[in-house]
């Protein structure tokens, strides 16, 4: 098999066995609803301007990222299918068909926290839909390339819960400030053009990312 | 390495004197007077202090990721023992700098805290130390431990260019160098210091450097004893 067949195996795997028990679509999912719900609690009637929405967006979307997105690695330690995997994949393979679940994964959420923002803030009108669009979708690929390596990182450690936004926070955060800052030119109705500085340390910095990782899982993944 | 102690004692000595006794005066005479910098006054003394201390914050770090680079290349416990000793004092370090620069931001800016870019840097750098070592206390064996946080210093150390290069350009900011600085915005801030304040200046980066170095020597030597112990006990 080649190298892009297998790596589609991983993913098709993934699904299935995701789909089999949909234990990290719908507890995200739920999760979106929970904190969005609570946002909103502590809104009440008050007036909200954009700004302070597109930071709460992604704020929503870092803490349902940190609750799910370890569950890739984490499952295979917790079902003791770690070697197994090992032996029939490379850990190229393995990394990038993980990587592509992920992104999958952060997508679909970040879809929904739009979805459930425009219906439920009057104030979350997106005036510009193509800054917005190229935002979320990078803003997620970012998201699912930082978070794809430090689970695997984690799933080795006692404390896997409480450890994995502690590990991600700093390495994300690059991408948090530039995501809020292009998602509050979105809102505002701004010229793409006024935009495309974001875009492109958003490029960088998934191209960093996933380049670094491939470099490290090798280390990670092998005992 | 005794070379190091005493040429780090005498530089760091030398600068305490220099940089809190030296007047400031308005009219700057001879080489032992510091000319009065409008707005700053007698707080610029600080940056004799603040800014090695960042630097070797900064240090710690590097010293911390080469380390480990080289453990993940020769799987050498010893590697590990000297990465985790030089992120230690760098953690130690950015506390200072951070401390240092917090009360001077209150008397020069009107609060500790602004978010300034160079603010935001050493706030990750200190949540990348604490990270670092909250990574190693989950991990239960010395392989595993001394690999993945080696693993997760490179990942971090990924991200440093964001907030050297390209942060302080699109958040303007307080720091000289910062987007807007009317001396231009660059990676390293342009220094507008007499020669006598230059000379203090560096002998401190000297000096604290140097102290690093010897610091870590200790260190890394009581790590090692440590480590020989561990092994004899089981």
């Amino acid at each position: 098999m080649n190298s892009i067949a297998s790596t589609w195996a991983i993913v098709v795997k993934d699904v299935r066995s995701e789909l089999r028990t949909r234990y990290a679509l719908n507890a995200l999912l739920m999760f979106v609803v929970v904190s969005v719900a609570t946002i909103l609690f502590a809104l009440r009637d008050d007036e909200v301007n954009p700004e302070i929405l597109s930071g709460m967006f992604w704020v929503v979307v870092f803490f349902t990222a940190m609750s799910g997105l370890s569950r890739i690695f984490v499952s295979e330690e917790e079902r003791g299918t770690t070697l197994t995997l090992q032996l029939v994949a490379s850990p190229s393979v393995v990394y990038f068909g993980k990587l592509i679940f992920n992104s999958g994964l952060t997508l679909i959420l970040s879809s929904a926290v739009t979805v459930l923002y425009v219906v439920v803030f009057p104030a979350f009108v997106i005036k510009s839909p193509l800054i917005f669009g190229f935002t979320v979708f990078l803003g997620s690929l970012g998201f699912a390339s930082a978070a794809t390596i430090i689970a695997a990182v984690i799933a080795k450690a006692n404390t896997k819960g409480t450890l994995y936004p502690v590990l991600s926070f700093p390495i994300l955060i690059p991408l948090l400030m530039t995501v809020m800052k292009s998602t509050a030119r979105a809102l505002d109705g701004e010229l793409f053009t006024a935009a495309l500085g974001e875009f492109q340390i958003l490029v960088s910095y998934l191209l960093v990312m996933i380049a670094g990782s491939y470099l490290l899982f090798d280390y990670v993944w092998k005992e | 390495m005794k070379a190091v102690k005493y040429l780090a004692i005498i530089l760091v000595t030398f600068v305490i004197i220099a940089g809190i006794a030296i007047p400031m005066v308005s009219e700057p005479q001879s080489i032992l007077e510091f000319p009065i910098i409008p707005g700053l006054e007698d707080k610029a003394r600080n940056i004799f202090f603040h800014v090695p201390v960042a630097w070797t914050s900064v240090l710690g770090f590097l010293v911390a990721l080469y380390y480990g680079f080289k453990y993940l290349r020769t799987k050498n416990l010893d590697y590990d023992i000297q990465s985790v000793s030089a992120a230690g004092l760098g953690m130690m370090f950015c506390l200072l700098a951070t401390v240092t620069g917090s009360i001077w931001a209150k008397f020069n800016w009107g609060s500790f805290w602004n978010w300034d870019p160079r603010e935001t840097s050493i706030f990750i750098l200190l949540l990348i130390y604490g990270a670092y070592f909250s990574l190693r206390s989950a991990l239960g064996s010395d392989e595993v431990r001394a690999r993945l946080s080696a693993v997760y210093a490179i990942l971090a150390g990924l991200t440093a260019p964001f907030f050297i290069f390209i942060m302080p350009r699109i958040v303007g900011g307080l720091h000289p160098g910062a987007k807007g600085d009317t001396s231009g915005s660059t990676p390293v801030a342009q220094l507008h210091m007499p020669p006598n304040m230059r000379f203090v200046f560096f002998a401190s980066l000297i000096g604290f450097s140097l102290l690093f170095i010897w610091l870590l020597n200790v260190r890394i030597r009581a790590a090692r004893v440590e480590h020989q112990l561990s092994i004899k006990d089981h």
